[in-house]
């Protein structure tokens, strides 16, 4: 008797108690297959790397002068259906983490262009440490919260679509930024023009500075994220259509020590290296100072815009250029939800220009009093308060 | 004490490994045929030997030291900021940056000894404590920069008679060895090895357990306080310039034949388990083993290593990783086993 | 009563003592803290105008000890055994992995792809078993290697995340009912299941047994290599389901999603807090799980007050080591009270 029942009993307290998922419904994925060729990294995507390599070149949309507000080829959609006249907005964001300089600086930025504007009165963080998992429970509770708008920048794409997509059916505008998502249900997605430009700026330096033949060592931080792997996947494409020599391709998790350890091993076996191209400038001064401590002159190096780096590039007089993934992109997102929530269109795939530092305009970008980790090109100095919060 | 030329127990296979690997240094890069080329790999693998050094200190008192990599995260920081590129205070921070070090280590020893909580607990703790306030101090990312005079010590050589240019490192490194070999012969050190071995029997005879246990964690902190110094030196400011050392360095010490538990092996050895590792990496490296694979093998050697210590000894292994101590720190309670 | 007898003995059959003491056990000082928690919570996060056990508040928690309190279940066993595993980090990466490219989006491949990937954890934990009672590495470096081992595989074999996980499946990641997940009800029936097999059973007799004393274990007959080993098993395959919940949850498997979140030290810190005894010989998985939503309950609370992630980092370090000091107190107390009787 008790247990026939049972199930009906358990059934019954079940729907009783409201089960229900928090699985978005189905959506038709966005995401292409990227093009696959076997001498090719599978992260190389012709099609995009084209995309990216013309973007360089155009001229963006927007106020000159204010890089964060312009956009490039974009593509408008109508927003009306948010709008919120009013004010009052509470503004919700998901952040990945705050784990690195670069995000520290960009999120500093981010927290000084809400100050900017008083018809935001909260601005809600939840800072998933860089844990998915974490990530998709921030996105719940956000959803969960009477938010005007809400902004993520995911941790990881994949594993964040559907943490995206459950947020987007809230009715809640939803803004992306820094790194996609597999799906197209957020109003729009804000992000520089992307890895393949980023290695390919640094490739090019080097194909055109190093002369034929020359040996470039090639430092990545590490395997598998993909916009790392887009930077390397750019660089690979142009080296191989060059005369230069690509000596070694070495891991240096980001650790300094280990940079410098690395670059000296290879100036003793090979001799002498002739270019160095990154695909992130957090060790760049640590791969200059090897050359340096092993008493050669520092070859043709790519870099970014740290200000270490920035600073010793123009103390000594390097060869360098320092392509950029620019820390002014952390404005965006507050000035697009203003904008959507305000009925103004917006475009469906936010592209900011990217630009880079080169030996003409390096000075411009030194600053003296700012940390040695500081990104130059966070478009914050006009900021009231500049350079208090950043420093 | 009369000198004898001997080698601690479990001192030889280190030795031998180490051996190996410089030979193959030398076969696979032609650097590694002249002094030069050691000379090179020593420096880059000082700041770790005296990681180990001091991570030996607490293992062979029966003890962990896990925060030794958040504390020279920590001490670079703290330099950075405090020095902000000035070479007049420089001096007075590298003073700080030593006395930040031992008084971790004092925090770590008198929570382990007093508080009677184990020390891989208290290490933990204390990394995770030092990994949040120091960049809640800074706001997220160093600041500041380090002087010239500060990098001297990691970057720099000096000129010595005979030997002609050696770096400041590995000076600072063989004086170190130097004072834990002859330290570790004397009367503490072998206390020291005691309390690992047996505490109960060393505090029946007397001996002062707690102060000798805080003394090692004190050490070990003075220690990566030291390596902080050489490794911001060598490489400058970075964020995550102690990640991961804390575990490296108990793999070094481990390589070196030193038991976890305590109460067995020899201080060179540790920090030859150091040079080994670093070796190890430089030889990997040389031979174009791929980035990736480079753990992999870095475990399979570390297990073959304590495995071959184990079971080719003939000493009866202590299966518990752990020893007791919160068990075994209670007075008066007699030995029973 | 000597130390040594007092370290044999499991938790439950301590009925010498006096009822006071056992009143204030550590599995009861968690409870108590974690309620005293939730209250100080609830004030904080009220005087901001919010609620901190709302439906979203409740969700919060218990999703975010899901994780953990699968991975920390699986290490209670290992170091009530005298040992521990720093393996399951990547394990969880692997695990994911493993189950999200069997499946591979097809409905039919769930149950192989779970099966696979418990079968891979349960080899993998054989390993870390055999490598420390075999080989006789100690269980910190048997694991430490084993881990290497394991990032060394991950980090040759893929490039973020992979495999793709059918949508059928993801409802364990997302379904609920009420505020209360259903993957949190399925850690908690695992946690129910680990504290029957080692307060109920005789081989979960024998690892509290092998972790108050090897010897004195080993000579009452305790076949202490295979309770060490089944031990290790069972870590590994309760980390594997880990793995399998994180697959659902992302839709599909990602290398590092464990050593990201720090699963290794953390759950230990989580099992420790939960009063067991890092030795060994001591605690439960009653008490892991009040460690674990402890954790998650700070977390919960410091989103909501939006502290400083540094901050917390501070907090947890801070609140690890003085309830571990709290425990030892109270065992040197019990002690001294237990030879004076």
């Amino acid at each position: 008797m008790t247990k026939r029942w049972a199930p009906v009993v358990v059934a019954g307290v079940l729907a009783l108690a409201g089960c229900s998922s928090d699985l978005p419904d189905d959506q038709a994925s966005a995401g292409g297959s990227p093009s696959s060729d076997a001498s090719k990294s599978k992260f190389f995507d012709q099609a995009e790397y084209d995309r990216q390599l013309a973007f360089r070149s155009a001229t963006p949309q927007g106020p000159d002068g204010k890089p964060w507000e312009q956009m490039l080829e974009p593509e408008m959609v109508d927003t009306a259906q948010f709008a919120k006249p009013g004010g009052k907005y509470t503004l919700c964001f998901s952040n990945a983490a705050v784990n690195n300089p670069w995000r520290q600086v960009g999120f500093k930025t981010m927290q000084q262009e809400v100050k900017l504007h008083p018809e935001i009165t909260t601005f809600t963080v939840l800072d998933a440490e860089a844990k998915d998992d974490k990530q998709i429970s921030d996105i719940q509770s956000l959803s969960g919260k009477k938010c005007s708008a809400i902004i993520i920048s995911p941790n990881t794409t994949a594993t964040l679509t559907p943490a995206v997509e459950q947020a987007c059916q809230t009715g809640v505008p939803v803004i992306v930024f820094d790194r996609g998502v597999n799906t197209s249900c957020p109003v729009t997605f804000i992000h520089p023009i992307g890895g393949f430009a980023f290695g390919a700026d640094g490739a090019e330096f080097l194909k055109e500075k190093v002369k034929p033949g020359g040996k470039v060592l090639a430092l990545r931080i590490l395997p598998g994220v993909d916009v790392l792997e887009q930077r390397w996947a750019a660089a690979n494409e142009i080296f191989g259509g060059s005369e230069l020599k690509v000596v070694g391709v070495e891991f240096t998790d980001g650790d300094a020590a280990k940079t410098k350890s690395i670059v000296a091993d290879y100036i003793q076996r090979e001799g002498r290296i002739d270019g160095v191209w990154m695909d992130a400038g957090a060790t760049a001064v640590a791969a200059a100072e090897a050359f340096q401590d092993a008493g050669v002159d520092v070859p043709a190096i790519v870099g970014e815009d740290q200000q270490d780096f920035l600073r010793l590039w123009a103390n000594e007089n390097l060869n360098a250029v320092a392509p950029t993934y620019p820390t002014y992109q952390w404005r965006t997102p507050i000035i697009a939800a203003l904008k959507i929530l305000k009925g103004e269109q917006v475009p469906k795939e936010w592209v900011l220009p990217q630009p880079r530092i080169t030996g003409d305009n390096v000075k411009d970008y030194v600053k003296q009093d700012m940390p040695p980790l500081h990104y130059a090109m966070c478009g914050c100095e006009a900021m009231p308060g500049y350079p208090g919060p950043w420093k | 004490m009369t000198w004898r030329p001997r080698l601690a127990e479990g001192t030889a296979p280190v030795l031998i490994v180490l051996l190996l690997l410089l030979i193959g240094l030398a076969i696979a890069g032609p650097a590694y045929a002249e002094p030069s080329g050691y000379l090179a790999l020593l420096k880059r693998a000082a700041p770790l030997m005296i990681l180990a050094i001091g991570q030996y200190f607490v293992i062979v008192s029966g003890g962990f030291d896990l925060s030794v990599g958040a504390l020279v995260t920590a001490g670079v920081v703290i330099a950075a900021r405090l020095i902000n590129g000035s070479e007049s205070a420089t001096a007075r921070v590298i003073l700080l940056v030593l006395g930040f070090g031992l008084l971790v280590g004092l925090v770590n020893g008198l929570v382990t000894t007093k508080l009677l909580v184990p020390s891989f607990i208290v290490t933990l703790g204390m990394l995770l404590v030092l990994d949040g306030a120091i960049f809640l101090w800074t706001g997220g990312a160093p600041r500041g920069a380090l002087s010239a005079g500060f990098r001297t010590f990691g970057r720099g050589a000096v000129d010595v008679p005979l030997l002609g240019e050696v770096p400041w490192s590995v000076l600072i490194l063989l004086a170190i060895l130097l004072a834990a070999a002859l330290f570790m012969r004397g009367g503490t050190g072998r206390a020291l090895v005691a309390v690992g071995d047996n505490e109960a029997a060393v505090r029946l005879s007397g001996g002062q357990v707690d102060r000798l246990r805080l003394l090692a964690f004190v050490l070990s902190g003075l220690l990566a306080a030291i390596a902080a110094i050489l490794l911001g030196g060598f490489a400058g400011v970075s964020a995550q310039v102690g990640d991961g050392l804390e575990f490296r360095a108990i793999t070094a010490v481990v390589l070196g034949g030193v038991v976890l538990g305590g109460g067995r092996g020899s201080v060179v050895a540790a920090a030859a388990g150091a040079l080994s590792l670093e070796s190890l990496f430089t030889l990997l490296n040389l031979l174009g083993v791929s980035g990736a694979l480079e753990s992999a093998v870095q475990g399979v050697i570390i297990i073959a290593a304590v495995a071959y210590a184990a079971l080719g000894s003939g000493v009866p292994q202590r299966l518990r990783w752990w020893p007791k101590q919160r068990d075994s720190a209670r007075p008066a309670q007699p030995a029973s086993s | 009563m000597s130390v040594l007898q007092e370290n044999t003995l499991p938790v439950r059959s301590r009925t010498t003592r006096p009822a006071m003491r056992r009143r204030f056990t550590p599995t009861v000082i968690v409870y108590l803290a974690l309620v005293a928690l939730l209250v100080v919570g609830s004030v904080l996060v009220g005087l901001r105008g919010e609620v901190l056990l709302d439906q979203g508040g409740i969700l919060n928690i218990l999703t975010r000890a899901t994780a953990l309190g699968l991975v920390a279940i699986g290490q209670t066993m290992v170091i009530l055994t005298g040992s521990l595993d720093l393996s399951v980090a990547y394990l969880v990466g692997l695990t994911s992995l493993i189950a999200a490219e069997t499946m591979a989006g097809r409905n039919g491949m769930v149950v192989p792809g779970v099966l696979l990937a418990l079968a891979v954890a349960a080899g993998v934990g054989l390993v870390n078993g055999l490598v420390i009672t075999v080989l006789k590495a100690n269980a910190f470096i048997a694991t430490l290697g084993v881990a290497l081992i394991l990032r060394g595989y991950l980090e040759d074999n893929y490039t973020g995340p992979a495999g793709d996980v059918p949508r059928g499946f993801q409802h364990l990641g997302y379904d609920r009912i009420g505020p209360v997940p259903v993957a949190a009800l399925l850690m908690l029936a695992a946690a129910a299941l680990a504290w029957w097999y080692l307060s109920r059973t005789r081989p979960g007799y024998h690892m509290y047994a092998v972790g108050g004393d090897i010897e004195v274990a080993r000579l009452s007959g305790v076949p202490t290599r295979r309770v060490i080993v089944t031990a290790h098993v069972l870590c590994s395959v309760a980390a594997g389901l880990t793995g399998i919940y994180l697959a659902s949850r992302l839709g599909s498997g990602a290398p590092y999603v464990g050593t990201d979140a720090g699963y290794d030290l953390e759950s230990i810190a989580a099992v420790v807090l939960g009063g067991t005894l890092l030795a060994g010989g001591r605690g439960g998985v009653v008490g892991t799980i009040g460690g674990v939503l402890i954790l998650a309950t700070l977390d919960t609370i410091f989103d909501d007050l939006e502290v400083d992630p540094f901050f917390k980092d501070v907090v947890r370090g801070v609140v690890l080591v003085t309830a571990v000091a709290l425990y030892a107190r109270r065992m040197v107390a019990s002690r001294a009270r237990g030879r004076l009787a």
